[in-house]
C-alpha cells in the first residue's frame, strides 16, 4: 500500500491525476472534432441569429449616427424650453451630411415610429436645405411646424441613447409619453398584447385538444399486440411524411363553407344551405388544423412513457380490488404525469412559434403573435419590433421551459 | 373449435381431487388457449383445501402463470370451470375476487411510498382513516418493515420489496394469496430468507396460498403439496416427500431432484417387482410403477444417495449389484459426487459422505455398485 498522503503517480512518475487528464482532455478533443461540423451550423444558424435578434430589439443607432451634432450640442439643454440657435444649426448640418449621404430615411422612419409627422418634417426640412440661410431657429420654425415643439426635441434627446426600450414598450402596446413615463396606447391601436393573450390561450386549447385526443392512441400503441401497434405507429407518423402545406390546405377543401363538411352536413340536412358553419379562416380553423398538425408531438412522448409502464401495476391494482376506472386515476395516470408533461410542453412551444398553419386558416381573428412578426418583418419594415416580439416569446418560451425542467426534469422527455 | 376442446376435456378430472366438500380452491377441466391453435392448460384439475400452502412447479412456458392469471381473473379459461368456495368465479371481475396477489416483478407502484401502497387495497375498500393506519403499521410490523413506511419502493433492497408486495397482497386479508415467482430476482441468501419468512407468515395467519415456482428447492422446501407441471398438464400432485420418493412418471423423477435414468424393456413380472432388460444388455430387478405388460419400453429411476458403493467386504447385499467405471469426482465439501459410467450410462451420479472410512477413489478406477429393487422405480418411457 502506497503512503496516503504522498500523491498517486503512474509506473513513469507522472502525477495520477495530471496523466488522467491528459488522458481525457485528447479523447475530449476527438469528440469534439466529430461534432464540430454540428456545432458550426448551429452557431451560424442558431446562436448568432438569436444574438443578432436579442440586440435588434433593443439596437438604436438611428438618432446617434444620423444626428451627432444636434446630440452633441442638445447635452447642456435644459428641456424647459426649445433649444437655441446652436443647436439648430447643428441639426441642419447634419441633416445636409445626412442627405448628402442619403441616409435620412432611416432616421425618419425611427422617428416616426415615436411620433407621427416626424417623417414629413424630416423629408420637407430636408427638400428646403439648399436654400436655407442663418439663422437657422427661424428657418427651421418655418420649414415645419414640429420643429417648433417642444416634445421634438425631448424624443430626439431621449433617442440619442444606442440603446432604446420601444420597442419592448410598443410589442407590449406601451409608449413613452414625451417626458418618460410610460403609458398605454389607446384602445384602438391596441394589438400586441391581446395577440399574445390570444396565442397563448388557443396554444392551450390546441395543446389540451392533442391530449385529450393523443392520450388514448398513446396508450393502445403501447398496449396492443406488436402487429397492430406496428401499423398504428405508422398512422401517427404518416402526418410527417406529408407535407405541411398539404394537410393545412386539405383542412380548407374540408371546412370552407363549400368545402366537404359543410356540403354533407347540408345534404344530411343537419343546417341549412343558407347557415353554412363558418369553420375555416377563424379561430376553428386555426385550432383544428394545428391540433392535428402537432398530435405526433403529444402521442410519442405520451407513447414512450406509458411503453414503460408494465401491466402488471393495474393487474396489481385490480387484483388488491381497485375498479377499473379507480385503478386507472390513482395508478395508472400518475404515471403518465411526464409524458403528459412532455408532450404538452412540446406541443405548447411548437404552438406558440408556429407561423404557416395560422397565416392559412386563421383569417383575421385566428391568427397568432408570428404572425405579426412576420408582417413587421415583411410588410412595416419595422425590424425592432419584429425582434422585440420574437424576444417577448423567446422568453416564455425559456420561462415554460424553465418550470417544466423544475417540475418533471427534461431527461424524462423521450420520442419513442 | 369447441368441438375438439369439448373432446380433449372428455377425460374426467384428474388424480390429486380432494374431498368435494374441504375444497377451498378448485380447477375442474379448465383448458385455456391464447391463439386458438395451441393449448397452454391442457386439462387442470386441482383441488385446494382451507388453508393450504399448494405449489405449482414445472418448466418455463408450463402454464403455471396461466393458471395463476385464469384464477385471479385476469384471463378467462376457454374451457371448465374455476370454483371459489363452492362458487363458480367465471363472471366475477379481478376486483372483486378479493384474492391477493404477488407478482414475479413486485408491481410496486413506483410513485406512492410503501404505506401507501398499502393502503391503496384498504382505501378502495373504503376502511376508515384509522382502520388503514393501524392495519397498514400492522402489516409493516409482519413483514419486519416498520421503519420503512414513507421510502418509495425504488428506495428499497429487492428482498425489502419482495417484503412489502407480501404485506400488500395480505393487508386486506384476503383468503387466498397467489404468489408467481416472487423470489425469482433475489439472491440465493435472500431467496432462502424470505422462503422461511412465507412460510412463517403462512403458517401464522393461515391463508391459503397458491405459490408458482421453477425452483424445486423451493417447491419442496416451503409446500404442503406440490403440483408439477409439463406441457399444461398436472403430471404429479402429492405432497413434497411423496413426490420426491415416489415419483409417478419419468418427467416427475427428472425434474424433481436429481435421478440417474436406466433405459430398457420389461422382461419379465416378478410379482411386487419386475425384471428389466436394458439397452446396455444388463438386467435389473425394479419396482414397477408405471409400466405395461412384458416387452414395453420403461425408463428406470434411481436417486444417486440410493445407491452404494461395495466394499467387498459383502457386509451388504443388494438386488442390483453392477462393476462400474469411475469418470471424475466432485468434491462438495460434505459430499462427493462421483460420475461414473455403468449399465451403458456415461453419467451415473454416485453421492457418498465425505467421512472416514470411505476411500479416495480416481478417474479409470473400477467399483462395485449396489442398489436395492425397491429404490429402483420403472417407469413410463
Ligand atoms: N398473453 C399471451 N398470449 C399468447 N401466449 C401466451 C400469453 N401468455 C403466455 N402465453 C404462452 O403460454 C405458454 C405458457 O405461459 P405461462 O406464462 O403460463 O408459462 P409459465 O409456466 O408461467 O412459464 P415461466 O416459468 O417461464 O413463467 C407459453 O408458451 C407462452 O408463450
Ligand atoms: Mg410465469
Amino acid at each position: 500500500m502506497s503512503d496516503s498522503a504522498a500523491p498517486l503517480t503512474t509506473a513513469d512518475g507522472v502525477p495520477l491525476k495530471v496523466s488522467l487528464r491528459r488522458a481525457v482532455r485528447r479523447s475530449k478533443f476527438k469528440a469534439l472534432l466529430l461534432v464540430s461540423p454540428l456545432l458550426l451550423f448551429l452557431g451560424i444558424a442558431f446562436v448568432i441569429p438569436i444574438f443578432e435578434m436579442l440586440s435588434r430589439s433593443v439596437a438604436n443607432p438611428e438618432v446617434s449616427t444620423s444626428l451627432p451634432r444636434t446630440v452633441a450640442a442638445l447635452e447642456n439643454w435644459d428641456r424647459q424650453a426649445l433649444p437655441d440657435e446652436p443647436v439648430f444649426e447643428a441639426l441642419v448640418e447634419d441633416l445636409r451630411e445626412g442627405q448628402a449621404a442619403r441616409n435620412l430615411g432611416l432616421l425618419a422612419s425611427r422617428l416616426n415610429y415615436e411620433r407621427s409627422g416626424m417623417r414629413s418634417a424630416i423629408n420637407r426640412t430636408a427638400r428646403g436645405l439648399g436654400s436655407m440661410e442663418p439663422p437657422y431657429r427661424e428657418a427651421m420654425l418655418d420649414a415645419h411646424a414640429r420643429w417648433g415643439e417642444l416634445d421634438t426635441w425631448k424624443l430626439i434627446e431621449r433617442e440619442s441613447s444606442p440603446y432604446t426600450m420601444t420597442y419592448y414598450l410598443s410589442a407590449l402596446d406601451r409608449h413613452l409619453t414625451p417626458d418618460g413615463e410610460i403609458t398605454m396606447a389607446p384602445d384602438n391601436q391596441q394589438i400586441h398584447v391581446s395577440l399574445f393573450w390570444r396565442t397563448f390561450w388557443m396554444s392551450g386549447l390546441i395543446t389540451l385538444m392533442t391530449l385529450l385526443l393523443g392520450y388514448p392512441i398513446a396508450f393502445l400503441l403501447a398496449n396492443l399486440p406488436l402487429r397492430h401497434s406496428n401499423l398504428l405507429m405508422i398512422l401517427v407518423l404518416l402526418p410527417f411524411w406529408t407535407s405541411l402545406l398539404v394537410r393545412t390546405t386539405t383542412w380548407i377543401a374540408i371546412l370552407q363553407s363549400q368545402g366537404v363538411l359543410n356540403d354533407m352536413m347540408v345534404f344530411l340536412g343537419v343546417i341549412a344551405d343558407e347557415a353554412r358553419w363558418q369553420m375555416i379562416h377563424n379561430k376553428i380553423g386555426t385550432v383544428v388544423a394545428m391540433t392535428h398538425i402537432l398530435l405526433p408531438f403529444m402521442i410519442l412522448p405520451l407513447y414512450s412513457v406509458m411503453k414503460t409502464i408494465p401491466p402488471s401495476y393495474m393487474r396489481a391494482a385490480r387484483s388488491l380490488g381497485g375498479r377499473p376506472f379507480l385503478c386507472f386515476r390513482r395508478v395508472y395516470f400518475p404515471l403518465t404525469i411526464p409524458g403528459i408533461a412532455a408532450g404538452g410542453i412540446l406541443v405548447f412551444i411548437l404552438s406558440i412559434g408556429y407561423y404557416i398553419t395560422p397565416a392559412l386558416v386563421g383569417g383575421q381573428s385566428g391568427r397568432f403573435i408570428t404572425n405579426y412578426i412576420a408582417y413587421h418583418m415583411q410588410t412595416s419594415l419595422n425590424w425592432g419590433l419584429a425582434a422585440a416580439i420574437a424576444s417577448i416569446l423567446l422568453f416564455v418560451v425559456v420561462v415554460f421551459y424553465l418550470v417544466f425542467n423544475r417540475l418533471v426534469g427534461v431527461d424524462k422527455v423521450k420520442l419513442g | 373449435m369447441t368441438d375438439t376442446l369439448e373432446a380433449q376435456s372428455a377425460t374426467p378430472a384428474g388424480a390429486g381431487q380432494a374431498g368435494v366438500d374441504d375444497a377451498f380452491a378448485r380447477f375442474t377441466n379448465v383448458q385455456k388457449s391464447y391463439d386458438g391453435v395451441e393449448l397452454v392448460v391442457k386439462d387442470f384439475n386441482l383441488d385446494i383445501r382451507k388453508g393450504e400452502f399448494v405449489t405449482l412447479l414445472g418448466p418455463s412456458g408450463s402454464g403455471k402463470t396461466t393458471c395463476l392469471m385464469m384464477m385471479a381473473g385476469f384471463e378467462t379459461p376457454t374451457h371448465g370451470e374455476i370454483l371459489l368456495k363452492g362458487e363458480p368465479i367465471s363472471g366475477l371481475p379481478p376486483h372483486k375476487r378479493g384474492i391477493g396477489m404477488v407478482f414475479q416483478n413486485y408491481a410496486l407502484f413506483p410513485h406512492m411510498t410503501v404505506a401507501e401502497n398499502l393502503a391503496f387495497p384498504l382505501e378502495v375498500r373504503h376502511l376508515s382513516k384509522a382502520q388503514i393506519k393501524e392495519k397498514v403499521a400492522r402489516a409493516l410490523a409482519m413483514v419486519r418493515l416498520e421503519e420503512f413506511g414513507d421510502r418509495r419502493p425504488a428506495q428499497l433492497s429487492g428482498g425489502q420489496q419482495q417484503r412489502v408486495a407480501l404485506a400488500r397482497a395480505l393487508v386486506f386479508e384476503p383468503e387466498l394469496v397467489l404468489m408467481d415467482e416472487p423470489l425469482g430476482a433475489l439472491d440465493k441468501n435472500l431467496r432462502e430468507e424470505m422462503q422461511y419468512e412465507i412460510k412463517r407468515i403462512h403458517a401464522s395467519l393461515g391463508v391459503t396460498m397458491i405459490y408458482v415456482t421453477h425452483d424445486q428447492t423451493e417447491a419442496l422446501t416451503m409446500s404442503d403439496r406440490i403440483a408439477v407441471f409439463n406441457d399444461g398438464v398436472v403430471q404429479q400432485l402429492a405432497s413434497p416427500d411423496e413426490l420426491y420418493e415416489r415419483p409417478e412418471n419419468a418427467f416427475v423423477a427428472y425434474f424433481i431432484g436429481e435421478n440417474n435414468r436406466l433405459l430398457g424393456e420389461v422382461s419379465e413380472r416378478l410379482g411386487d417387482d419386475c425384471r428389466v432388460q436394458l439397452d446396455s444388455g444388463d438386467t435389473v430387478i425394479a419396482k414397477p410403477v408405471a409400466v405395461g405388460g412384458v416387452g414395453s419400453r420403461t425408463t428406470l429411476s434411481l436417486r444417486p444417495e440410493r445407491v452404494s458403493i461395495l466394499r467387498g467386504d459383502a457386509a451388504e447385499q443388494f438386488d442390483n449389484q453392477f462393476t462400474a467405471t469411475v469418470q471424475e469426482v466432485i468434491y462438495l465439501g460434505d459430499h462427493l459426487r462421483t460420475r461414473v459410467s455403468v449399465c451403458g450410462n456415461e453419467d451415473f451420479i454416485l453421492k457418498t459422505p465425505n467421512a472416514q472410512g470411505f476411500g479416495v477413489m480416481r478417474p479409470g478406477q473400477q467399483i462395485q455398485v449396489g442398489w436395492s429393487s425397491a429404490d429402483c422405480r420403472a417407469l413410463d418411457a
